[in-house]
């Protein structure tokens, strides 16, 4: 039912695309961040094991399911797993696959926009002679949006707006132009971080300072990659190696089906899921642990990296260790830096429009121009609420509910259906035909027995997250008959807004309780928006359900 | 860094980078499959055209 044929124009063109949306700005941030968390080298262990036992399955599982629906001229997942398995419900699952990509775009693009900023900052010079506390402070005044550090009134919202324009343009030329944009991205972004990880490597003691004088790059690759084998027994280590699953390889999106639902069920699908999940594994393992933490242990000390490793540390520390290097050098690095994570981050944002415009494509004949406008209008609708009141918690509630929560849900569905309901006959059918490698045999046992427990155990314990994510004290504690505490960060307290609640009874000032109070009634906000979302691409199925009623086609 | 940290550091990244670069070495270089396949750039080339 497509208006205008969308293709990809080459195998590399394809993988380069795919391993683009898999890498993102968690490969250099949240990886490094949580090994460092999680054991140093004993969070290798876990990471490499769930990424063979849910990693690639869930890529097999995605591919496989991508191509079946593309057979059938469905190029999103809630019609995608209607083809698969026919039942009125099981097309408003795959809902979760296009609501996910809209909301995690809305606030994603609003980190890419960061990084063309901070390129525009570096090459401008504007870090030059700036304290650490400094270039913290101008990101903390950066988001504010009343301030501006160019001039440029709202600069915030302007470098977002000139994000998202950019993003809607490339997805308005289709498939193509994501392609395009991939293989100049992709190879640069490696270029860029093998140069940082040559100096992350190289940098040894020569960055210790008087403030500093014990910091050493050595400690952070010593602390990032030597084994402490008791972590391997904490469950605690094995859910964040999990989760990371998720966020280093873009599944339980609904991304990868939609890729995939562009190829003939002739071509290889084996070797291209490992080809790209590999890639991406490169870049987080070999290049995402050379970079941040080396570079900072190297001139703020290993203690100030265990203490301070975050997120923010991109923007709010890297800037000021580049300065170290000479205002020429400064320069060149930002560039690298804030250019490697622009290309992680805009390769993944395009993959996000995919779904949206492929939909409304299938279903209600709209050209790429159009869809790829129209998401950039939601998009737009989405997003400007984090950028607004992005200090008040909004990006940080999308981000919980749309970038954590839903992709376990999504991708737990998914993995249910795909072997229990579609079938692993059928299933290993479709994830083998046409495969360019032997894919082992013991894979179908995992996919239909390990991928899915693991998944349901990753799920119940957000659901059930333990207080302070003492996970092997708890379970002690529960077989014991103690019973089972939950943090206040599992989906269940945090649903009822338990951590601001005991904060509003803890404090005594009326202005900190006025805050709090604010700060719930924008995260309701925040929620109701993202539950209008979800409720809009529902109805949108719907109509789409019957408007192929009305033409014949629907399944049931 | 300690020889423990190293020995890990170096095999697990060791490990990485060569099946990166073994798989995308199977992907340059499997034949391609006959036309039509999934594929635009590759649609004008002579040898691959399906054989009646």
């Amino acid at each position: 039912m497509s208006t205008d044929k969308q293709a990809w124009g080459s195998r590399v063109g394809l993988i380069l695309a795919m391993a683009g949306n898999a890498v993102g700005l968690g490969n250099f941030l949240r990886f490094p961040v949580q090994a460092v968390q999680n054991g140093g080298g004993a969070f290798i262990i876990p990471y490499l094991i769930c990424f063979l036992l849910m990693g690639i399955p869930l890529l097999y599982i995605e591919w496989a399911s991508g191509r079946f629906g593309g057979k059938f001229g469905n190029h999103s997942t809630p019609y995608i797993l209607d083809s698969m398995v026919k039942g009125r419900v099981l097309k408003y699952i795959g809902v979760f696959g296009i609501f996910t990509n809209v909301a995690v775009a809305a606030y994603y693009c609003y980190i890419e926009s960061w990084t063309m900023s901070y390129v525009y900052h570096s090459l401008s010079g504007t870090f030059e002679g700036m304290s650490q506390s400094g270039i913290a402070q101008f990101f903390n005044n950066y988001v504010d949006i009343s301030k501006s550090s160019t001039g440029i009134p709202y600069e915030a919202v302007v470098f977002y707006i000139a994000c998202l324009l950019l993003n809607t343009f490339i997805l308005s030329k289709g498939l193509k132009g994501i392609e395009r944009v991939a293989k100049i991205g992709m190879p640069l972004l490696i270029i860029f971080g093998v140069i940082l990880a040559v100096r992350g490597l190289t940098l040894g003691s020569s960055g210790a300072s008087e403030l500093f004088p014990d910091a050493n790059a050595w400690d952070g690759l010593n602390f990032l990659w030597t084994p402490q084998y008791d972590s391997i027994l904490d469950l605690k280590v094995w859910m964040a190696a999990a989760g990371q699953m998720f966020f280093t390889l873009s599944v339980g999106m609904g991304t990868i089906h939609c890729y995939a639902a562009y190829m003939s069920s002739k071509d290889d699908i084996a070797l291209n899921a490992v080809s790209a999940g590999f890639m991406n594994e490169f870049v987080e393992v070999v290049l995402g642990s050379l970079i941040v933490i080396p570079i900072a242990a190297g001139y703020l000390g290993l203690d100030w990296v265990i203490e301070n490793a975050g997120f923010g540390m991109a923007f709010q520390t890297m800037p000021y260790l580049f300065q170290q290097w000479g205002p020429v050098l400064a320069a060149f690095a930002g560039l690298f830096w804030f250019g490697l994570l622009f290309f992680a981050g805009i390769t993944s944002s395009l993959a996000m429009g995919t779904p949206w415009i492929g939909f409304m494509r299938d279903e209600f004949n709209w050209n790429q121009t159009k869809g790829a406008w129209s998401f950039g209008l939601l998009i737009l609708v989405m997003g400007l609420p984090t950028v607004l009141f992005f200090q008040q918690g909004v990006f940080d509630e999308y981000d919980y509910w749309a970038g954590t929560v839903s992709l376990v849900v999504f991708a737990m569905f998914e993995t249910i259906l795909f072997s229990w309901i579609f079938g692993m006959k059928k299933g290993w059918a479709e994830i083998t035909s046409g495969a360019d490698i032997q894919v082992p045999g013991i894979y179908k046992f995992i996919i239909k027995f390990i991928t899915p427990v693991m998944l349901i155990i990753i799920f119940l314990g957000s659901l059930f997250k333990p207080l302070n994510n003492d996970w092997s004290g708890n379970v002690s504690s529960f077989l014991s008959g103690n019973g089972w505490t939950l943090d206040n960060g599992s989906i269940v307290k945090t649903i009822m807004h338990a951590g601001i609640k005991e904060q509003i009874l803890a404090a005594t000032d009326p202005m900190i309780i006025s805050q709090l109070e604010e700060r719930m009634m924008y995260l309701n906000f925040a929620r109701l928006l993202l539950i209008a979302l979800f409720l809009f691409i529902s109805a949108l199925v719907y109509f789409a359900f019957l408007k192929r009623r009305r033409e014949g086609r629907a399944t049931l | 860094m300690n020889t423990e940290a190293l020995i890990m550091m170096l095999t697990t990244q060791g490990l990485v980078t060569a099946l990166t670069g073994y798989f995308f070495y199977r992907v340059l270089t499997t034949k391609p499959k006959a036309e039509p396949d999934s594929y635009t750039e590759n649609d004008e080339e002579e040898e691959r055209q399906a054989k009646n």
